[in-house]
């Protein structure tokens, strides 16, 4: 295996009730460090599902995920270890609201990594300071506009350092002002590198940070491509058809 | 009017001062608040037993198989015991199930107190365990993913995610099945427990005076409902203010 892929999948299917629905059907993918994979696809494709498989929030019904070159998904797998490396982002935030923004953002490397708290916390107000929220450290969730809500929680996974983020449509939910805010958050991170998987119908982010776009379709991967030749010439005819409407 | 009101400080005097009879209402009263502690006590050791085994199979049920092995038997087992139990408590009178408890499973303890307590406490647990089960589910599912996602097992995301927000949920539910359990253990008298209600109804049977007695009974239960009312609304608007 190559030494540069990150997350390699093979077979991988999720069924539902006993079949009748093949959320996903067959997805190979290799993603390489350094990455940023971009995931579109009509709704009800499996993106969601594919994105939660790689850290088993949803348990496969076929197929293997590795990770760092192990199989994470084993009965040896602590997949508890394997996903303080996957950072997740969701579609509603999800922050815990009896806890402040701070709070938020150390528990998980004050109780996982034993960190300590002076270093938990200047750790937070770097994180804070990178999504310019370093005024909002002592507010609670509540009280954050939809966009600051996101960006903490990015904040919050970042803090457990991990090799790779995932994010499910982390700007669906957003009033349209404050979507720029959030990807400029995320850009920055591409940037400089970070490994990614996003789950996303902002055609712009796709085009302009994505190393990859992949094209779901009924569980299945039915193209992808460089950001280009993935706009400027798609060849799957559910693509065309797809893009046709999102590009409008 | 003078005669009447002299009719009723007669019953009065009758019921209450009379061979110190009002002391009969202060023990009654001392062990229907002993009953309603201990059982509660019980009730909510039983019922965090269950709601977390409960809970745990709902949500981790399908990790722990796949993971197979002797604890996902044991959970199953443990589960169906539980589910077992919450239908036979939930579906039978709690008299009755205190008759039983006394005249066939406990037939050797003669203190009817603690049988009561057992009764009361095996009965409130049933309620209290759905109490608990519901606050837990009623915290949404993304709470538990957000916990998963960042690397925390189930019982440390339950411990320091679901469970602080949950109690806000539970405590103001669980209050009120304080102030039920209070006014359900007067039927403890059916197995010998003079409790306020028992002590009442002797009152009645000695002095053949039933107003009196039965409303002085009354009015004592109004009171403490009414006293742990006021509680209830301090715990709520407190957590209110947690919330902010
Ligand atoms: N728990 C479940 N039980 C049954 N079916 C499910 C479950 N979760 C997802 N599905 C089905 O699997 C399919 C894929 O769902 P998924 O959420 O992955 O789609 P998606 O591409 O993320 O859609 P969207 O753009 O709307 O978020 C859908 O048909 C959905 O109804
Ligand atoms: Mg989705």
């Amino acid at each position: 295996m190559n030494d540069n892929v990150l997350i390699e999948v093979r077979g991988l299917k999720k069924h539902y009730n006993n079949g009748k629905v093949k959320a996903i059907d067959g997805v190979d993918i290799d993603i390489k460090k350094g990455e940023v994979v971009v995931v579109v696809g009509p709704s009800g494709s499996g993106k969601s599902t594919f994105l939660r498989s790689l850290n088993l929030l949803e348990m496969p019904t076929e197929g293997v995920i590795f990770f760092d070159g192990e199989d994470i998904n084993s009965k040896e797998a602590n997949i508890n270890l394997h996903r303080q490396k996957m950072g997740m982002v969701f579609q509603h935030f999800n922050l815990f609201p009896h806890k402040n923004v701070l709070a938020n953002i150390t528990l998980a490397p004050m109780k996982l990594k034993k960190m300590k708290k002076a270093d938990a916390v200047n750790k937070a107000m770097e994180l804070l300071k990178m999504i310019h929220l370093e005024d909002k450290a002592s507010e609670y969730p509540a009280q954050l506009s939809g966009g600051q809500k996101q960006r903490v929680a990015i904040a919050r996974a970042l803090a457990m350092d991990p090799e790779v983020m995932l994010f499910d449509e982390p700007t669906s939910a957003l009033d349209p002002e404050m979507v720029g805010e959030v990807l400029d958050i995320m850009k920055d991170l591409a940037k400089n590198g970070m490994t990614m998987v996003v789950v996303t119908h902002e055609m712009g982010f796709a085009k302009e940070v994505g190393s990859r776009v992949i094209f779901f379709d009924e569980g299945k991967i039915k193209e992808e491509n460089t950001p280009k030749e993935f706009f400027e010439n798609p060849k799957d005819p559910r693509l065309q058809d797809f893009l046709s409407k999102v590009l409008m | 009017m003078g005669e009447w009101f002299q009719n009723l400080s007669d019953k009065f005097y009758l019921c209450f001062i009379d061979d110190d009879r009002w002391m009969w209402l202060v023990d009654g009263l001392k062990n229907t608040l002993i009953i309603t502690v201990f059982a509660l006590i019980i009730g909510v050791i039983i019922g965090i037993i269950i709601a977390t085994v409960r809970s745990t199979y709902d949500k981790n049920g399908e990790a722990m198989k796949k993971k197979g092995g002797a604890g996902y038997v044991f959970l199953r087992i443990a589960n169906a015991i539980c589910s077992l139990y919450l239908t036979v408590i939930r579906g039978t009178p709690v008299v009755v199930q205190l008759m039983i408890m006394y005249f066939v499973i406990l037939v050797n303890q003669q203190n009817g107190v603690i049988v009561a307590i057992v009764a009361f406490g095996i009965n409130s647990g049933a309620y209290v365990a759905e109490i608990f089960r519901s606050g837990i589910m009623s915290i949404d599912q993304g709470q538990f993913e957000a916990g998963r996602s960042l690397g925390f097992n189930y019982i440390q995301t339950m411990v320091h995610i679901i469970i602080p927000q949950a109690v806000k949920v539970i405590l103001p539910t669980l209050w009120n099945e304080v102030i039920v359990l209070v006014k359900e253990t007067s039927v403890a008298g059916y197995v010998g427990v003079v409790d306020l209600t028992k002590a009442g109804d002797r009152i009645r049977g000695r002095t053949f005076e039933a107003f009196m007695p039965l409303f002085a009974v009354a009015i004592v239960y109004l009171i403490i409902v009414i006293i742990l009312t006021q509680i209830l609304k301090v715990i709520e608007r407190r957590l209110r203010k947690s919330e902010r």
